[in-house]
């Protein structure tokens, strides 16, 4: 059985069932992503997992143990929670050591414990600060500390990093990965950005609708999306229709046009199916006269440039609908102009079939 | 050129806060500065601090001290009883029209003071009052008989409490809805029980404001004169009443001693204010 | 258990203020003997001594509120858009009223405007009067002036006001065509605050000895026994009708600045 194990859980507000029979094995020292958008029912598993809210269903077994009917003080756990809540009548070495009082620790060891937990988060000489006194991004590594100085089994993170500037989220997303790497300790994140779950998880849970839709690596969840909501909610997707030509061999046609899908498609001969393709794997083709024959190209003319910098978003408009694309700049290289004719490729094994 | 310049040094901005400025010099400003400094002179104006040295009589300690007992209990029990309120409306997981219902009535109360309030308490507990007979006619209970007087300490504290229960509720509700519920989870997650959350979280963030409410009720109640007037008739010797009684002419002679009783007053009614700012401006710094 | 200790609490409030209000009426209403009746009210409205004086007393505060208005919301204005620097010092100004007690105000007045003094307010009855009113003016500025600057606050105060400039305004059209709409929801909160103030205070017009309501209910609870119920009644009624107001004025002003 994994460390920390879900099982079948539900729960119902009222008639509203917000989370319907999830059931999750995470390993210990697994950094695991709940990603979905607001009313997904992520927050409300790991308020379940807190113990805040009591399942309407189901088991959740830390180690073994059952502590689905155990009061939230009584699971060992740590939380970080968005809106920082550190305690704001204590200064940082008061709030960074109140699981330790609480637990009867003696006062030496508590200020040792403090002083190294302060050095982890990079902050230690601020101990006799106080809350007010402390930007966004210190008071939300002060609240890391608290969560983790009395050794927690679990670390739970609540969207822990929306309230921050754009730039402090991005580097305390390492900072925080890399203390859960050095501590080992298991760990569910909470988060509605794809962005952090894929660069920070072992594991993503992609949910929907109070289920889990997909479960898997970050690589695995970007490149094969196990359902159309998975492919769309994930990262930018383009869709195209294609028709069924040959289903076992794979094969389709996209405005007239052959193209070769990798595995054979569940849906009958002449039916309509639903691809996808990621901005990364469509080519731009400049010159159309390059294109020989036989070769699979849509022509397409340039709609929209976006200069993002390291990399520029192109939008084309096809017969089959407007695609984006992205290229690698190149200072030698000027984006297309906008209007200019160009064809678009790219292969049949980058194609992702929507279900 | 040179009076150019000067004419626009002027602080002609100023002049939009003259009308106001005057209102408050000759209404607020002067009428208080002039009793001040009426404490502090004789008759012939010099300066003395006689009269403040008038003050410590027996009669007029005992004015001031009933008069801070008085305050103090009524702030204390309407503070207790109106953070009890306060705390079952935005905690208690009540129905959320209570809350609505209880602040509209708490603002209505806190300003329903004064005389009519007297009126309402002697028709409650006086001697043909309606819970007077209720208790005598349905329980053979004569509160009157055991002792009970409304012209007394208990019965002012009882008659104040009436105003000072629904301005705490008004002042404090804000301050309880300034706890997070963040704060209460945190502390639960790190294995802390509701009384330990209460005791090192909870208390302590609401401590500045539950203080310096207790001081704004104290020098509401110090400086309160027409319900006690309409009450006892005058006849309870507290420091506004001994106050009224002096400007109407009455009881001492001195008018000098009367600026000295007034100065105390705004002594105390000024601390119990700044303790109030202080306090406020602590709870305001830690919840941002 | 939480929710029961928070029903108890609620339940002792409302006793101690059902009680008192429940006995007021109760007893406004036992004038005759054996049976409840209106009689309290009949001779409380019948009395001239009532009518004067409440007259009075609505007549000062209806004139304290365009008082106060006239001297509160262009300085509040004022200092909004030229003088930020004087918030502080604003505040702690209005804050005194609450500091300083009334009776020590009134005092001052006695003192500084007697007969012999250079501003002989007291020696007329028109003046005392105005004086009155300054006073009322005063007790109600804490309300009046934190009503109107919140008001402002809630308003960008310098892109209409430039606006309005832009366009060929005078500050009196501004203040009365631009401003005053926009922060009229507070005006007439602290109007009807003032009036709730002004309608059965006591200790102002007793030292002043002015004929308004306050001395008269002092004067009805020494001299009659169940017309002070009634009074008390009336009172009630009217403060809850000005509280009622403020609630109905603030509904109307959220109802009127919806997104469209």
């Amino acid at each position: 059985m994994a460390y920390l194990d879900l099982n079948g859980l539900q729960k119902s507000f009222g008639a509203n069932q917000v989370v319907k029979s999830f059931d999750l094995g995470i390993e210990k020292g697994e950094f695991v992503s709940l990603l979905g958008p607001s009313g997904c029912g992520k927050t409300t598993v790991l308020r379940m997992v807190a113990g805040f809210e009591a399942p309407s269903s189901g088991v959740i077994r830390i180690d073994g143990q059952d502590v689905t009917a155990l009061r939230p003080n009584q699971r060992n756990i740590g939380m970080v929670f968005q809106a920082y809540a550190l305690f704001p009548n204590l200064n940082v070495a008061q709030n960074v050591g109140f699981g330790l009082k609480i637990a009867g620790v003696p006062a030496a060891e508590i200020t040792a414990r403090v002083a190294e937990m302060l050095a982890m988060i990079g902050l230690p000489e601020m101990g006799a600060r106080y809350p007010f006194q402390l930007s966004g991004g210190q008071q939300q590594r002060v609240a890391l500390a608290r969560a983790l100085a009395p050794r927690p089994r679990v670390l739970l993170l609540d969207e822990p990093l929306s309230a921050l500037d754009a730039k402090i989220r991005v580097s305390l997303r390492a900072e925080i990965r890399d203390i859960q790497r050095k501590l080992g300790i298991t760990t569910i994140f909470v988060t509605h950005d794809q962005e952090e779950a894929l660069s920070m998880s072992d594991r993503v849970v992609v949910m929907n609708g109070g289920r889990a839709e997909q479960v898997g690596a970050p690589f695995e969840i970007y490149n094969h999306p196990a359902t159309r909501f998975v492919a769309q909610f994930v990262g930018t997707l383009n869709t195209l229709d294609g028709v069924v030509t040959d289903a076992a061999l794979g094969e389709v046609t996209v405005q007239g046009q052959s193209l070769r899908l990798p595995q054979p498609i569940a849906a009958a001969q002449g039916a309509t199916v639903g691809l996808a393709l990621r901005p990364e794997v469509v080519h731009l083709e400049a010159d159309a006269a390059q294109i020989s024959r036989g070769d699979f190209a849509l022509p397409a003319k340039i709609a929209a440039v976006q200069f993002l910098g390291a990399v520029i978003r192109v939008k084309a408009d096809t017969a089959a609908g407007a695609i984006s694309l992205d290229l690698f700049n190149r200072p030698d290289a000027p984006p297309p102009p906008l209007g200019a004719e160009v064809a678009l490729r790219f292969r049949g094994q980058d194609v992702i079939v929507l279900g | 050129m040179r009076t150019s310049r000067l004419w626009r040094a002027l602080p002609w901005n100023g002049l939009g806060v003259l009308p106001f400025a005057l209102f408050a010099l000759l209404f607020l400003l002067l009428p208080t500065a002039n009793i001040v400094a009426g404490a502090f002179v004789d008759g012939s104006g010099d300066f003395t601090l006689v009269n403040i040295a008038n003050l410590f009589t027996p009669e007029i300690m005992n004015a001031f001290w009933l008069s801070i007992r008085l305050s103090f209990t009524s702030a204390l029990i309407g503070c207790a009883l109106g953070f009890a309120i306060a705390l079952a409306v935005v905690l208690g997981g009540l129905p959320a029209w209570v809350r609505g219902v209880v602040m509209t009535f708490s603002g209505v109360t806190s300003n329903f003071a004064g005389v009519p309030l007297a009126f309402a308490y002697v028709a409650t507990l006086g001697r043909v009052g309606f819970v007077t007979l209720l208790l005598r006619d349905w329980f053979g209970v004569n509160i009157y008989a055991l002792g009970f007087n409304m012209i007394s300490f208990w019965g002012l504290v009882a008659a104040y409490v009436f105003f000072q229960i629904p301005l705490m509720v008004l002042i404090i509700t804000p301050a309880i809805d300034g706890l997070k519920r963040e704060w209460r989870e945190a502390a639960e997650v790190l294995g802390a029980t509701g009384g330990q959350y209460w005791r090192m979280v909870a208390l302590p963030v609401l401590g500045p404001s539950l203080l310096g409410t207790l001081a704004l009720l104290f020098a509401n109640a110090f400086g309160a004169v027409a319900t006690a007037i309409a009450l006892t008739g005058s006849l309870l010797s507290i420091a506004p009443i001994l106050l009224f009684n002096q400007i109407r002419g009455d009881v001492l002679q001195d008018p000098h001693l009367g600026y000295a009783l007034a100065f105390a007053m705004i002594v105390i009614t000024g601390i119990s204010n700044g303790v109030y700012v202080v306090m406020r401006t602590r709870a305001e710094r830690w919840i941002k | 258990m939480k929710r029961m200790l928070s029903w108890a609490a609620i339940a002792v409030g409302v006793v101690y203020f059902f009680l008192p209000l429940v006995g007021m009426l109760e007893f406004s209403l036992k004038m005759r003997r054996g049976e409840y009746s209106l009689d309290a009210y009949r001779s409380v409205m019948g009395d001239p001594q009532f009518q004067a004086t409440f007259g009075y007393s609505v007549l000062m505060a209806c004139l304290t509120i365009v008082f106060g208005v006239l001297v509160v919301v262009p300085t509040v204005f004022w200092v909004r858009l030229k003088l930020p620097r004087l918030r502080p010092f604003m505040e702690f100004i209005t804050l005194l009223p609450l500091v300083i007690p009334p009776i020590v105000i009134v005092f001052g007045y006695i003192r500084l405007f007697n007969t012999s003094s250079w501003l002989p307010l007291t020696g007329s009855a028109l003046g005392t009067d105005f004086l009155l009113m300054c006073g009322y003016a005063v007790l109600a500025l804490p309300y009046m002036y934190r009503a109107v600057d919140t008001g402002l606050a809630a308003i960008d105060l310098g892109t209409l006001t430039e606006a309005a400039q832009s366009l060929g305004a005078g500050w009196i059209t501004i203040l009365a065509r631009v401003i005053l709409p926009n922060v009229l929801v507070a005006v007439l909160s602290g109007a009807f605050l003032t009036f709730a103030i002004v309608i059965g205070e006591y200790v102002f017009a007793a030292l002043l000895d002015r004929p308004a309501f306050g001395p008269y209910l002092v004067w009805a609870g020494g001299n009659k026994a169940y017309e002070p119920a009634a009074l008390a009644v009336i009172t009630f009624a009217l403060t809850w009708a000005c509280m009622a107001l403020i609630q109905l004025a603030t509904k109307f002003s959220k109802h009127t600045r919806m997104p469209r």
